[in-house]
């Protein structure tokens, strides 16, 4: 899916990286512990959070996620946006809830992508 | 390293006058509790070492690693430094605060293991994942503490795996 | 939509409370700050997290949720899971990630019947 489409299913505003719009999208990560993020996430998903501060766009930075869908329709402050325009990191805004958000994700045939991480896990333990 | 070479990471890479050599290794300062600006360090070392031309897995690698670093200091030092070196064939990260230091060390790098409270919590941080994080992206990693004086971490990315 | 069946179709492992999994579930909610789920949430949700500390207890008690499911293998604390039975708040884990934990319960609340 583009994040055009998932702009569309999600009913939600492009608030940075406009230019992105085509960008593909197969896999998701949700969650709101940027730890769990760093963790588990992998380069090219996107991530759905409720987290609206500067250490979101710099956690999706770090792990060259290709855009972050900020739920509940949670204020966004200046400082994240500026961030997030420096960074490059598109931001989609929504009004639904993370669960709503994931569940019409997860319908379109987006994928979750912790196992992935486990299988490279694996391959670096041989 | 110099002393005088310790800037806040603020300033530091605003001035654009830094000679390029010198994004090969770089030093920055954390303060302790600054929410605000978490995650700073690890996003400029990270453009650093992009302009570098290091390969983007390595690079993301050293991100998590500094990210996690970074956030530590803030949620349980007064201050700290964090700092980086690129070498042939790998890059290292040395971090080092004055703080409340660990007690367990074996403890808390425990997946789910943390002290932290809620203030660190609604932030996104502070599941106990922290220095799990750390060890699982280091191919070489070494934690020494002084409980109520302070903590020193060194973590090595090996660039073409171990 | 029972507790039981999300259970049942997720394969998801019951740590306490099997005697409430016949209950209701009318909604979902997933996320992992407690103020906001103790702001955002209603009564009857199946709240997915993969917070493991004591407090989501308190939280989904006192929102009233189904149950609680902690995923991406997480396990909770001894504390929590007595405080759980004490407050009667089924907990339920999951390897999978909450994305894929809350896409399937999505799915099978809209799609399943």
């Amino acid at each position: 899916m583009t994040l055009r489409e998932i702009k569309e299913l999600l009913d939600a505003e492009i608030v940075v990286g406009e230019d992105k719009l085509d960008l593909e999208i197969k896999t998701a990560f949700g969650a709101d512990l940027m730890s769990d993020v760093l963790a588990f996430a992998r380069s090219g998903c996107l991530l759905i959070t409720g987290l609206s501060n500067p250490q979101a766009v710099r956690t999706a930075y770090a792990l060259d996620i290709a855009g972050i869908v900020v739920c509940r329709g949670k204020a966004l402050t200046d400082k994240f946006i500026d961030i997030a325009k420096e960074l490059g990191i598109p931001i989609l805004w929504t009004q639904f809830i993370m669960f709503e958000a994931c569940g019409r994700l997860y319908r379109e045939g987006i994928t979750g992508c912790i196992r992935e991480v486990l299988v490279e896990d694996k391959q670096r333990a041989q | 390293m110099k002393a005088s070479r310790v800037a806040s990471a603020r300033s530091w890479l605003r001035t654009s006058n830094v000679p390029s050599d010198e994004y090969l290794e770089g030093i920055y300062y954390v303060q302790g509790r600054d929410f605000v600006d978490a995650g700073i360090v690890s996003s400029e070392i990270k453009k650093n070492l992009k302009e570098k031309g290091i390969p983007e897995s390595i690079i993301r690698k050293v991100a998590v690693v500094t990210f996690e670093a970074e956030v530590n200091i803030i949620s349980y030092a007064e201050q700290g430094t964090i700092q980086y070196y690129v070498e042939p064939g790998s890059i290292t990260i040395e971090a080092k605060d004055i703080g409340i230091g660990i007690e367990d060390i074996e403890l808390a790098q425990q997946e789910g293991y943390s002290t932290a409270d809620d203030s660190i919590r609604e932030m996104g941080f502070g599941a106990g994942m922290g220095l799990a994080n750390i060890r699982k992206y280091s191919d070489e990693f070494e934690i020494t503490s002084v409980p109520k004086e302070g903590t020193y971490l060194r973590s090595t990315i090996y660039v073409n795996g171990k | 939509m029972t507790l039981e069946t999300i259970v049942d179709e997720l394969g998801l492992k019951c740590k306490c409370c099997w005697e409430k999994l016949k209950r209701e579930v009318t909604g979902g909610y997933s996320g992992d700050l407690l103020s906001d789920v103790m702001g955002n949430s209603s009564s009857g949700d199946i709240w997915v997290t993969r917070q493991v500390h004591l407090n989501i207890v308190a939280v989904a008690s006192l929102k009233d949720h189904a149950g609680i499911v902690i995923v991406q293998g997480a396990k909770p604390d001894k504390d929590t899971l007595e405080k759980a039975q004490k407050e009667g708040i089924p907990i339920m884990v999951s390897d999978l990630s909450e994305f894929e934990v809350v896409g399937k319960i999505y799915h099978l609340m809209h799609y399943a019947q």
